[in-house]
């Protein structure tokens, strides 16, 4: 018999307990050393509601405590975002509480030291607000108040990218969440619809029949209840396509899988324009009663052929033309549902453009089975003066104001691209370069600024230019030991946050109540905000004392109360998702300037962009080189999650996706390490080399948000490789002004050391 | 009696590790060991090809290797067909670990041997495990096999194709696996020759 080493090593196992037995009688009797204790669930629990914080699709969730600790969370049925489901974050999350690494009391930067160098001392809260209060008005004297830049993300992010700044009277407040994330697909969807997608991406899944997945990564990104409808599609029979130069875990389970050429989609989406208007196979109702400019598309995708199609994208132009026809044999009940992270390639809301156009023509948008209309809820402001002026962060929330606020200068990256809302990005060189003006003051909550803004080096700089750097986050990323004044937030089973509204198909309001308390001196971001902002002198705007009525105020406002909210977790309003509901109460969906779907842009034309999508092929790599494409990992969220050891037990480095063959000529084997150099010389790694058929040759992949560079963050550090490390260069989308990420290319170098870490269950023993 | 299974419908598990990550919460168990996993097996060469992704726990065998080995009687079969381990009784002597031709069991750091219980103490309170409650693609069944309209009768019923993991070692799993995206069913078993 032939042992494999795993039988061996049990084999070896039950030898020594054999051994142990050796001992007598005594092993037949109940072990005193190791009696289990009762598990939690035997003692007394209590149940409290909250809103998970592990990702930003926010599942309600119920958190169970016992001896005072969070023992478990579970989704809870009567929430429409988790359904009494939950994905591994949301029960993993309560690692981030108990994880000693935290940051657990306010720091300031050692006197002598500079940015970078992490030297701290501790400091109280008095004192890190009076640091901070003193530069801030410093700044403001010298360069006004507008030289200070907000950047924010999570729930947290209403008070430090939206209201502070308000109130404050800077302009330059953004979020990751927009132009590194949804900022094509919200303009593209803005200047189409009139409408943005906003948050839950408003897909009907339930009604639908047949699914086109193009920058869509389910099950690689478990947005929960995203993925039940998805999974509850496909067990009704709907067909799904997949468009993906890598096979997905979403085309694993593909009726058809579409290999494309990277930075090719919309070639591909044009020739699918192409066949379902020369075929005549749209919906000719639906677009004279709802669409303006289908003239004019008609004339534009004439040239746009399969075969055209075919040469660019290399997928067969039968394919193309097959998965044309199969989409209008199913409509309206066909969807091409929209994805998120859409800045790939600096063309992209003109790709969005014809991956709306292409639904358009199905006849869906706002039709059972297709999208249908979300409906913000109604929840009224806790009353306060009007803030002076209304910063457009964006974000998943769609693109925001778009005037210029008066009294003020216009955001600092103003007349660098069309669209409102503020470019993250493009706040960066301001701070170098001061024009249009100085950027003095930053601060990040939430934000990974070096795991989510293009080009580090660059941010470095920007950061050692700046007078006032202040981090409020929960755990000592890389970027938050740069800052002057670290301030650590609670985490969310710690505190209550503001209500959290989701538009949705019946609109929703989720209430987060603290399970635990804060551990060491940490505070919840509300209240940062408002100490902060009393100091800064604007207590006006902050009317409330007590954070217990500031909601129970907000939640009375719709009828219900915070003793309300504490019983039921989630407070469900009536939205109108279809066309035919709208149509019922004589309202018309559409805010564009015609007041109809505009599949020909006169704004855009009239800007001086093309009115119907076009094609612009993007760069190539250099020979040799690959380029690089970066995606999700199911257990992972952005770059947040990397020091939670139940998390990194599950996947715990990021591995680079290769080509079998490609990895055979390079003489690499599945499981080597390799370098990475990117096509300005920036080495990355080293990283693990999956050598997979799941992936074109023209391409690598690796799961983002790996390879943190924090040495107090004892799980994280080192652990995979970083791919925003070597996504030195971006393009700029200049509609909506996103910055395309994926025009970046690697080669690999052999002979990487395979690095040594410490075991993940001696790390996870630290746990309180 | 009931006799309780549980069936995985691989055409929607994604892989997701949420059955895992709330089994680890649930039942206490530590970083470095796990009741449940997943294993994930390409299949094909490109563009033709496939992904596996299986969940894995105790099958709940109901003739299961691990129980006759154990020397102190703490491995039993339980109520409803529950393979149980009373660890309280436990010495860790390893026996059932080596036993068990699915590596479903661990030591536990602190000496006794754990191992997926089917969440016995909510089975008990009417309800179904843990990962089967928390599952985004309602991928798992729970339930009495002897109960023709039990969700899990009825899943195994429904199925297109039902396999269980190395049926020729006669250990009888009551861990089911729905529509394997490959053909021949699945990945693994059939070459799981021992030589």
């Amino acid at each position: 018999m032939k042992l494999r080493r795993r039988e061996f090593i049990k084999l070896s196992a039950a030898a020594v307990g054999a051994l142990s037995l050796g001992g007598g009688a005594q092993a037949f009797m109940p072990n005193p050393f190791r009696g289990p204790p009762g598990k939690w669930f035997t003692r007394e629990v209590s149940e409290v509601f909250s809103v998970c914080e592990n990702c930003f699709w926010r599942c309600g969730v119920k958190v169970y405590v016992e001896g005072g600790k969070v023992r478990k969370i579970d989704g809870y049925v009567g929430n429409p975002k988790s359904n009494g489901m939950l994905c591994p974050r949301g029960h993993g999350a309560i690692a981030q509480t108990y994880d000693p690494d935290r940051l657990k009391r306010p720091l300031i930067r050692a006197a002598g030291s500079v940015r970078g160098e992490g030297k701290y001392r501790e400091a109280s809260w008095d004192e890190a607000f009076s640091y901070i209060t003193e530069k801030m008005l410093a700044i403001k004297e010298r360069y006004g108040t507008e030289a200070v830049a907000f950047f924010g993300h999570g729930t947290g992010d209403r008070w430090f990218a939206e209201f502070l700044p308000g109130a404050w009277g800077s302009p330059n407040a953004a979020k990751p969440s927009h132009s590194l994330c949804v900022a094509p697909r919200e303009t593209a969807s803005m200047w189409t619809f009139g409408r943005g997608i906003a948050g839950h991406e408003q897909i009907d899944w339930g009604n639908t029949d047949y699914m086109v997945l193009l920058g869509h990564h389910i099950g690689e990104d478990t947005h929960n209840t995203q993925l039940q409808d998805f999974a509850m599609a496909l067990k009704r029979g709907a067909k799904l396509v997949v468009v993906d130069p890598r096979f997905s875990t979403a085309a694993s389970k593909a009726d058809r899988w579409l290999p494309i050429k990277p930075g090719t989609d919309t070639a591909l989406l044009l020739a699918w324009l192409h066949v379902l208007v020369t075929e005549e196979l749209y919906d000719r109702a639906y677009l004279e009663k709802y669409t303006l400019g289908f003239e004019e598309l008609v004339k534009h995708v004439q040239e746009f052929t399969p075969e055209w199609a075919a040469a660019i994208t290399d997928l067969p132009a039968e394919t193309i033309r097959i998965v044309a026809r199969e989409l209008a044999a199913h409509a309206p009940r066909a969807v091409l549902p929209v994805g998120r992270h859409v800045v790939w390639y600096g063309n992209d809301t003109q790709r969005m453009r014809a991956f709306f156009l292409v639904n358009i023509l199905l006849g869906n948008y706002g039709v059972p089975g297709g999208y249908y209309l979300s409906t913000p809820p109604v929840l009224p402001e806790y009353p306060h003066p009007p803030l002076p002026l209304t910063p457009a962060a964006g974000g998943c929330a769609g693109v925001g104001a778009a005037e210029a606020p008066t009294g003020f200068r216009p955001a600092a990256d103003r007349n660098r691209f069309f669209g409102t809302a503020t470019a993250i990005q493009e706040l960066i060189e301001p701070m170098i370069t001061g024009e249009p003006y100085p950027l003095k003051g930053l601060w990040a909550y939430g934000t990974n600024l070096f795991h989510s803004i293009p080009n580090v080096p660059r941010t470095k700089e920007a950061l050692r230019n700046l007078d006032l750097y202040v981090a409020i986050d929960v755990l000592p990323m890389e970027h938050v030991m740069w800052a002057d004044v670290i301030l650590p937030e609670a985490t969310y089973l710690e505190r209550y946050d503001d209500l959290i509204g989701f538009s949705y198909r019946n609109p929703f309001i989720q209430a987060r109540f603290p399970a635990v308390e804060p551990l060491w001196q940490t505070k919840p971001g509300w209240w940062i905000a408002r100490e902060l902002g009393i100091r800064l002198g604007l207590g006006e705007f902050f009317p409330w004392d007590d954070f217990e009525e500031y909601l129970d105020t907000r939640l009375r406002g719709i009828g219900s109360s915070l003793e309300e909210m504490r019983t039921k977790g989630t407070i469900i309003q009536r939205g109108r998702p279809f066309l035919a509901d709208w149509e019922a109460r004589g309202r018309n969906p559409f805010n564009t300037p015609s007041g109809k779907i505009e599949i020909f842009s006169q704004t855009f034309a009239d800007n001086g962009f093309d009115p119907l999508p076009l094609y612009t092929p993007p760069a190539e790599g250099p020979s040799g080189y690959y380029r690089l494409l970066y995606g999700r990992s199911p257990v992972h969220t952005f770059a947040r999650t990397h020091n939670n050891p139940i998390l990194m037990e599950m996947h715990g480095e990021n591995a680079l996706w290769l080509n079998a063959d490609e990895a055979a000529q390079h003489g690499l084997r599945h499981g080597d390490y390799v370098w990475l150099e990117n096509q300005d010389g920036v080495r990355e790694g080293p990283i693990k080399i999956y050598a997979t058929q799941r992936i074109r040759k023209d391409c690598v992949y690796m799961v983002h948000g790996f390879g943190h560079q924090a040495p107090l963050m004892k799980v994280a550090n080192s652990r995979g490789a970083c791919d925003n490390r070597l996504i030195t260069y971006y393009t700029l989308d200049v509609i909506s002004g996103g910055a395309g990420l994926r025009n970046n290319f690697v080669r690999i170098i052999p002979g990487a050391p395979r690095p040594r870490h410490t075991p993940l269950a001696q790390l996870a023993e630290r746990s309180l | 009696m009931p006799r309780y299974a549980m069936a995985i419908d691989l055409a929607a598990c994604v892989g997701c590790a949420a059955c895992s990550v709330a089994c680890k919460l649930e039942n206490e168990v530590p970083v470095g060991v796990n009741r449940l996993w997943i294993r994930s097996t390409e299949l094909g060469t490109f563009p033709h090809l496939t992904v596996e992704y299986r969940p894995e726990q105790c099958l709940h065998c109901a003739n299961p290797p691990c129980v006759p080995v154990c020397p102190t009687g703490c491995c039993y079969i339980g109520e409803g067909g529950l393979v149980l381990l009373e660890e309280r009784r436990c010495i860790g002597c390893a026996a059932c670990i080596a036993a068990c031709p699915y590596d479903a069991r661990y030591m536990h750091p602190a000496g006794y041997v754990g191992k997926c219980d089917f969440c016995e103490h909510r089975v008990r309170a009417g309800r179904v495990p843990a990962c089967v409650e928390t599952c985004p693609t309602l991928c798992r069944y729970f339930g009495d096999l002897d109960d023709p309209n039990s969700t899990v009768s009825v899943a195994l019923r429904e199925a297109g194709r039902v396999d269980v993991l190395r049926p020729e070692l006669g250990t009888k799993p009551k861990l089911f696996y729905l529509n394997t995206p490959a053909k021949f069913g699945l990945a693994g078993n059939h070459q799981e020759v021992v030589s």
